[in-house]
């Protein structure tokens, strides 16, 4: 019945677990001492405290969003929310439809407006452009010497537009500190104030805009491709293509024609003047403000300079957004206290410990000594999970909620459920009279498939409920997928293994009786077969084969415990023997 | 402790044995007046209450207060919103509840600071929740979407492990009686059905599913000679089945209600209405239910299945036949079962 070879079986394995577990630490170890990771799973805003938002998008026009469009979404609100001075927001889709928004704390209400608020994109003439940082106010200029208009401007690239308001607003102006958003977008018949925000390569920018002389509305759409040098050959230098609509293409070009002018004025290539550059802006932030080299006739403007593949596509995006006005309803908002947040969780890992405890009770109570292979198990599993959390946190930015709590309290009960299929088996195999080496090996072979069935329940449950679940409770699903499969690897690499060590030790096989596999306890009582001898559960096989031959090990395969006692009983009620085994009762 | 042992054993003999299988009119009668009443007193009662994220609407949720006067928080949104009909209600400890019709983002904030102050609390001691109109309709499509998805999966993955349609179909109704009464004593107990009951509802039917699982997988193995043995009918085999594991059942119920219980407690108890208790009512109901389900239902609902078969029946007719011979030769232990 053993395992043919002479190696302790299941020691190989549990080594390996062993390897394993040490090899998920050591990545956790590792990632933490890099600073990127951290020994604490990181906790989700219903346990941190802070705001969570679940935004629809809305197209207008009121058409379908399809995953595009939405992964659009989730990049303008990452960039506002960015733009705001938020730190740690966290911005995600949710079944295919919903923006997750979480932010830590309570967001001021210019955040939220802005959050909601429709994507903006418009191409403005500059007027005038400068260092990004604030002019200090002791070298600003003198009231009597700011700029005053002397006409009404006639285009929107007349200087005219600057009053002293806005040469004082631009000289104020710090673009290299994070300023809050304002909720209201700009007036796109006046000029704006504003800034370029700084890039790895870039300083900061600021600038005096004209009046919104094409609208994002009008861009057709947006590509970015290598640039092609003159001779038709490929360069090395990114471009990104826009193509506008009959409208904007009709505006694009008398833009154009107005700008070149300022171009071929100041000297081509060599010259500055800020009023050859249009800028492009997306919610009232300038995001390029290319130079006009050319008049564009076709409505196919190309930008180069200086893009890598990475800004170009961003650029690239950025116009897509432009032809792509979306706005957000809120749909769900929840802002939880820090109070409450810590509440759940110290009351969640109470409810856990509880439960935890309440099962190892049970199990020793049920299993005996065996209960203790349970409660290492569930140590093991338990520490699968929380390197799991930990790595996926870090990896994945996997945050654990409330309801992630309770999936894996939830857990420990399902975790505990194979062992007990398992252990119920062994019993059985017990009660039937094995030796407890083959009745482990044997009970384990019943049990597995069913763990493994059951486990694909669990799983296709976790897995369905992932996918489909609404709000913030996907946790639950996640934690209990994630805990279904620590268990899978816990009761084939653990659980087993040991059992199969344990089998070996006297305490267990020689049936202890706190060893919960008390072969007496459990009704597999040695026959007594009058030669003075009790028949250990070992060498059973042997002992009756000798006695009944061929046709008492085929009714022995046959009959179960409960017809060989009936059969005992009447042989016994026949007088043919002597004594039985002592009932159990 | 050692009582429960011999239990074990002699439920695994045979000694002690329940008839599940041959009272099968009884239960089946139990569970359809359970189901029946499950879908007459909701529908009596004018239907589950629904959270607010099914309704749509406001909460908030004030920890710590000095004084759990429910007409101080009624005043802070009446002076708000006057007319309104805000629900106040203490639900746990020092926490007070405030749920309103829908707001808008600046009534939100208002309400939000005149709880505040009208129970002496710290900003960081309100939580409010808004939910929007049509979000209530969107986590229903999805509960109910969830729900189908689950079944079909379900039935497939039984249809393939069990290769019988016969087993499949008792899992399933066994599923289904766990569900329906699930949800009749969700709807009793007047427990608001939020979206984190719903998903302690989805995970009831997969509890439900295993533990047939796990009994049936007996079933088949004790069943899988039948047809050339005398022993027994398939119906006691069945019951057998039922009996061997119906230890393995109590403990796994027990193992898996412990930690639900303890949530339960606590997130009912000390935190008042939350995810926690709301996920652990389902949970708790439904492993009670679905336990009983597989041994009072999907069980003897798979004998009844199987009874009528050519082969079990001429099996049937030779166990008695065999049962008819062993009397004859008067013994006076009659080999009958209890």
């Amino acid at each position: 019945m053993a395992r043919t070879g002479r190696k302790t079986p299941g020691l190989r394995v549990l080594v390996w677990l062993g390897v394993i577990l040490a090899a998920l630490t050591a990545v956790l170890a590792g990632g933490t001492i890099a600073g990127q990771a951290s020994w604490a799973p990181k906790l989700a805003l219903d346990l941190e405290g802070g705001t969570q938002m679940i935004l629809a998008p809305k197209v207008e026009g009121g058409s379908d969003i399809n995953e595009q469009q939405l992964n659009q979404a989730v990049a303008i609100i990452r960039q506002r929310v960015d733009g705001s001075g938020v730190s740690e927001a966290e911005i995600s889709t949710q079944s295919g439809r919903n923006v997750v928004v979480s932010l830590p704390g309570t967001p001021s209400a210019e955040t939220r407006n802005l959050i909601q608020a429709s994507a903006d994109m418009n191409f403005r003439p500059v007027l005038l452009n400068g260092d990004g940082a604030a002019v200090p106010p002791e070298s600003q200029t003198p009231e009597d010497q700011l700029p005053k208009p002397t006409a009404e401007p006639a285009n929107s690239s007349d200087t005219n537009w600057i009053t002293p308001e806005i040469y004082k607003q631009f000289e104020a102006l710090d673009c290299n500190s994070a300023a809050a958003e304002k909720s209201e977008r700009s007036d796109p018949a006046k000029p704006l104030v504003t800034c370029e925000p700084a890039t790895d390569k870039t300083p900061a920018i600021k600038y005096i805009l004209g009046p919104v002389e094409v609208k994002g509305s009008n861009i057709v759409t947006s590509s970015f491709q290598l640039q092609q040098g003159a001779q038709g050959a490929v360069t090395n230098d990114w471009a990104v293509n826009i193509q506008f609509d009959a409208e904007g293409t009709a505006k694009f070009k008398e833009v154009t024609e107005r700008l070149n002018q300022f171009y071929v004025a100041a000297g081509g290539e060599s010259g500055t003047d800020p009023k050859s550059q249009f800028a492009i802006v997306l919610d009232d932030q300038v995001i390029s403000a290319p130079r006009s080299l050319a008049v564009i006739t076709d409505g196919r403007p190309q930008i180069t300079g200086g893009f890598t593949e990475q800004t170009a596509k961003a650029l690239s995006d950025q116009l897509k957004f432009g032809a792509l006005p979306i706005s957000f309803d809120i749909q769900s908002e929840q802002q939880i206290s820090a109070t409450l947040g810590g509440e759940q969780l110290r009351m969640g890992l109470l409810a856990g410990l509880i439960g935890l405890l309440l099962v190892v009770v049970y199990s020793l109570f049920q299993y005996r000594a065996l209960g203790f292979v349970t409660i290492a198990s569930l140590v093991v599993a338990g520490a699968l999970t929380y390197l799991a959390i930990a790595i996926l946190g870090w990896t994945e930015n996997y945050r654990l909620s409330l309801a992630g709590v309770a999936g894996i309290i939830v857990a420990i009960g399902q975790t505990a459920d194979s062992f007990i299929v398992y252990f119920e088996r062994i019993r059985d195999e017990l009660r039937e009279g094995r030796g407890l080496v083959s009745a482990v090996e044997n009970g384990w072979k019943r049990a597995k498939r069913t763990v493994l069935a059951s486990k694909a329940v669990n799983l296709l449950a976790a897995l369905v409920l992932y996918f489909v679940a609404v709000g913030n409770v996907r946790g639950f699903a996640f934690t209990l997928g994630l805990t279904a499969i620590a268990d899978l690897l816990v009761v084939f690499m653990f659980t087993h293994p040991t059992l199969q060590l344990l089998a070996r030790t006297r305490f267990f096989g020689e049936g202890h009786k706190f060893s919960g596999l008390d072969p007496e306890r459990l009704g597999a009582v040695p026959l007594y077969r009058g030669a003075g001898r009790i028949r250990t559960p070992e060498d059973r096989p042997v002992a009756v084969r000798s006695k009944n031959a061929g046709a008492a090990a085929e009714a022995e395969r046959r009959m179960t415990i409960a017809e060989r006692r009936l059969a005992e009983k009447q042989e016994q009620l026949a007088g043919s023997s002597k004594t039985s085994a002592k009932e159990n009762k | 402790m050692s009582g429960f042992a011999t239990f074990g054993n002699e439920l695994y003999t045979g000694k002690r044995s329940y008839d599940f299988v041959g009272a099968k009119k009884i239960w089946f009668i139990i569970a359809l007046v359970g189901v029946a009443l499950s879908i007459i007193i909701p529908a009596a009662k004018g239907g589950f209450n629904l959270g607010i994220e099914f309704r749509g609407g406001s909460e908030f949720t004030v920890s710590n207060v000095k004084t759990t006067d429910a007409a101080i928080g009624e005043k802070a949104v009446t002076d708000v919103v006057s007319g309104s009909v805000p629900r106040v209600a203490n639900v746990a400890g020092n926490t007070m509840r405030i749920q309103t019709d829908k707001l808008t983002d600046d009534e939100t904030l208002r309400i939000k600071q005149g709880l505040t102050s009208a129970y002496g609390v710290t900003d960081n001691e309100v939580t409010s929740t808004f939910v929007g109109p049509t979000w209530g309709a969107d986590v229903t499509k999805q509960a109910l979407i969830g729900l189908v998805v689950f079944v079909l999966l379900a039935a497939l993955l039984m249809a393939l492990y069990f290769r019988t349609w016969k087993m499949s179909l008792s899992a399933l109704a066994g599923m289904a009686v766990t569900m329906f009464i699930t949800a009749g004593v969700y709807a009793l107990s007047d427990f608001e059905v939020t979206p984190s009951a719903i998903i302690g509802f989805l995970t009831v039917l997969s509890y439900s599913l295993y533990d047939t699982v796990v009994v049936f997988d007996k079933i088949r193995e004790n069943t899988s000679g039948i047809d050339a043995s005398t022993r027994r009918t398939f119906g006691e085999e069945v019951n057998l089945a039922v009996n061997q594991t119906l230890v393995r059942s109590i403990n796994t119920m027990m193992v898996a209600i412990l930690p639900v219980g303890a949530i339960l407690f606590i997130g009912a108890g000390l935190l008042g209405a939350g995810t926690l208790r709301d996920l652990s009512l389902a949970l708790f109901v439904g492993i009670l239910i679905g336990t009983a389900a597989t041994i009072f239902v999907a069980a003897p609902m798979y004998a009844w299945l199987r009874q009528g078969e050519p082969d079990l029946v001429k099996q049937a007719r030779r166990v008695e036949q065999r049962r008819a011979g062993a009397a004859e030769r008067a013994v006076p232990a009659s080999p009958a079962k209890a």
